[in-house]
């Protein structure tokens, strides 16, 4: 589990974010599912809100902003953040694959997908970027989908099967395609 | 082919909407309950049904819900544990995705019978997707009137969110569960206090499986004794195996316990039997922390009956030559697996997702993890066999949660079935340590 403060890296973030008007009703929404002294109730999921945000990772900054917007102190978020592993503390490529390497996926080719990956994105699994910037690579504990592995999850999208040539493909064309990132559900919200 | 309770209409077209669930019978269980019993009587049907747990432990449903304390003037709660993040199961997530409407009729029901006013479903991280399915499905819960204020003119009110973990296995263990909903790090608390007295907030809580939740919903609808006679003795009702590994049709199968585990593998009504033609090797029967099993032991116990798909039967033999139900998640081996391999990468799982509070876990499963590596990658000694025994012995029964035994378990298991095996990759180490090397042996029967 990733624990260690000094690997995160100075962020290039702007100097003060903030969050947009729809994420701040989406978090006021998210406050009402708890008694109203137990606000810190709400902080994975305004973590979870707050790396979609800004850039797929939460940088000390942002977890400065979580904390103000919850009243908590900062070290509440970052024992927090640093406990989970969905939270990325460093700076990440546009779109991060998950490759889920738990036994399951291993026995139906969750290693020969990373390999293969490594090479399609010139990326190394660890956490590093692909030079082109798009893909940073991961690997994960099982995902909940043995059963149609192997498995890579991106942002909130699963892409099962991966065990072909094509399917891959396919997921790297999509990918690839994306020009802007998904509209958030909380924006989708705001717009209708 | 069996009944179905839980998945009958999984395929209906339409059938995460309120409108065709309700069609198809949904929330009939949730009007009985609020219009016609009281809330101890809808606990009493489901301790007649002997439903157990479907996360894992198999306790009893109902008991578990009569121990619930019920202080005078402080709120009680019911979560629904949406973590599955152990390796193997996959089932809890077809069923909230495809069904999402049948998890909220049953936290509707069972929280009315536990007296609980807000409700909470709290579902991996990274499963995003299907909060927001579950989500879109209570706002139409609302506006239907089945949850909010006074539903259905009961005077009974319900609150029900979905609360989203972060990616930690750990967090599936009940109370590093409460402690995540609590916005904290997912370390699992000393017991007691047990969360039916002091869970979330410090408050009365019942933690239970998805499954659970769904399956008083038919016990409900057609009673208790109608549900307990589905099954085999004191393994009742339905219970839904997610199968994955090398088999020919991997996937989520709602089945009538008792089916024998031989049928479940090879029939084509199941999982179709190996693939590639290939013989099955081994099984790991309830999802990763389970002792795995030789084919001829998962398929018959050691007193030569048939095994069947059942809390019983699975254990039959204890560890020595028996496994558990755990939480259904079936992995099938195939005769090319390296059963050394198989096992580094579930103790590189448990060591990669222990908390860390407890020395003899936290250090316990490195330790495996990395004998576990160097014997796979042709560095292993022989007494690393029975070093990987002793470490997985010192974890067991020293440790706040089981999630040291989760990972000593499967070590032992795989040393007293696959003893050779291990011992080859010392002897062979260079010919073992090649990618996709296949030990030429058979496997120890105990
Ligand atoms: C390490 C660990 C992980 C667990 N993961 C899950 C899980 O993902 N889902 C689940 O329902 N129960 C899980 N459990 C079991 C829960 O602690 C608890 O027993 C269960 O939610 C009770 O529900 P039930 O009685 O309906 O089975 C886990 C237990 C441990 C020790
Ligand atoms: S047994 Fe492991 S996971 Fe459980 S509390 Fe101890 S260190 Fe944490
Ligand atoms: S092992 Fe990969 S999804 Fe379960």
């Amino acid at each position: 589990m990733p624990l260690n403060l000094i690997d995160m890296e100075p962020t290039n973030a702007p100097a003060k974010p903030q969050f947009s008007a729809a994420a701040q009703d989406e978090i006021k929404r998210i406050i009402t599912h708890y008694p109203e002294d137990r606000k810190k109730s709400a902080l994975l999921p305004v973590l979870h809100i707050a790396q979609a945000e800004f850039g797929g990772w939460v940088s000390p900054e942002v977890q400065t902003l979580v904390a103000e917007t919850l009243d908590l102190k900062p070290i509440e978020v970052y024992e927090v953040a640093t406990f989970y592993t969905m939270f990325n503390l460093k700076p990440v490529g546009k779109h991060v694959l998950e490759i889920c390497r738990t036994g399951p996926c291993m026995l139906r080719g969750s290693d020969e997908l990373t390999a293969h990956l490594e090479r399609l994105t010139g990326a190394r699994v660890g956490g590093e970027t692909s030079p082109d910037g798009l893909f940073t690579l991961k690997e994960v504990e099982c995902l909940a989908a043995c059963g149609f592995a192997p498995i890579v999850q991106v942002r909130e999208k699963y892409y099962e099967q991966l065990d072909t040539p094509e399917n891959v493909d396919a997921m790297l064309t999509e990918l690839r395609n994306m020009v802007h990132r998904p509209i958030l559900p909380w924006e989708a919200l705001a717009q209708n | 082919m069996g009944r179905k309770l839980l998945t009958e209409h999984i395929n209906v077209e339409g059938i995460d909407t309120f409108e065709v669930y309700r069609k198809h019978g949904g929330y009939r269980s949730v009007e009985k309950a609020l219009k016609t019993m009281t809330p101890d009587e809808v606990v009493e049907e489901v301790k007649k049904s002997g439903l157990r747990g479907r996360g894992g432990a198999g306790f009893p449903t109902g008991l578990k819900w009569s121990f619930l304390a019920k202080p005078e003037g402080v709120p009680r709660h019911l979560v629904c544990n949406a973590d599955e993040s152990e390796p193997g199961t996959f089932k809890d997530r077809q069923l909230m995705s495809k069904l999402p409407h049948l998890l909220i009729e049953g936290m509707i029901t069972s929280s009315y019978a536990l007296g609980a006013n807000t409700s909470y479903i709290y579902i991996r991280g990274e499963l995003l997707y299907v909060l927001r399915i579950l989500e879109k499905a209570i706002s139409e819960a609302y506006a239907n009137g089945f949850l909010g204020k006074n539903i259905l003119g009961s005077g009974y009110d319900l609150d029900l969110h979905v609360h989203p973990g972060g990616g930690a296995y750990i967090c599936g263990e009940e109370t590093a569960l409460l402690e995540s909903l609590e916005g904290k790090r997912g370390n699992p608390r000393n017991k007691p206090p047990f969360p039916a007295v002091q869970g979330l907030y410090a408050r009365p809580t019942v933690v239970n499986n998805v499954e659970s939740i769904a399956a008083v919903v038919p016990i409900i609808n057609d009673g208790g004794d109608e549900y307990a006679k589905l099954g085999v003795g004191k393994s009742t009702g339905t219970k839904l195996f997610s199968a994955c590994g090398h088999l020919n049709k991997p996937g989520i199968y709602e089945i009538e316990l008792g089916v024998p585990v031989e049928e479940f593998i090879y029939s084509d009504e199941y999982c179709g039997g190996i693939w590639k033609g290939r013989e099955l090797k081994a099984v790991v029967a309830g999802g990763s922390s389970v002792p795995i099993l030789p084919k001829e032991l998962i398929l018959k116990t050691a007193a030569g009956e048939d095994r069947l798909m059942t809390y019983e039967s699975l254990s039959d033999g204890g560890f020595v030559t028996g496994t558990m139900l755990g939480s259904g998640g079936f992995i099938a081996m195939d005769e090319t697996t390296c059963i050394v391999r198989n096992t580094w990468s579930f103790s590189r799982f448990y060591h990669h997702e222990s908390c860390g509070q407890c020395s003899p876990c936290r250090e316990g499963t490195g330790w495996m993890e990395k004998v576990l590596h160097r014997l796979e990658h042709g560095h292993g000694h022989m007494e690393d066999i029975d070093l990987l025994v002793s470490v997985a012995k010192q974890i067991e029964g020293n440790t706040i949660c089981p999630l040291g035994e989760a990972a000593a378990w499967p070590v032992a298991a795989a040393v007293r079935h696959f003893r050779d095996e291990f011992e080859w990759h010392v002897t062979h180490a260079k010919e073992a340590a090649r990618p996709g090397a296949v030990y030429p042996g058979k496997a120890v029967l105990a």
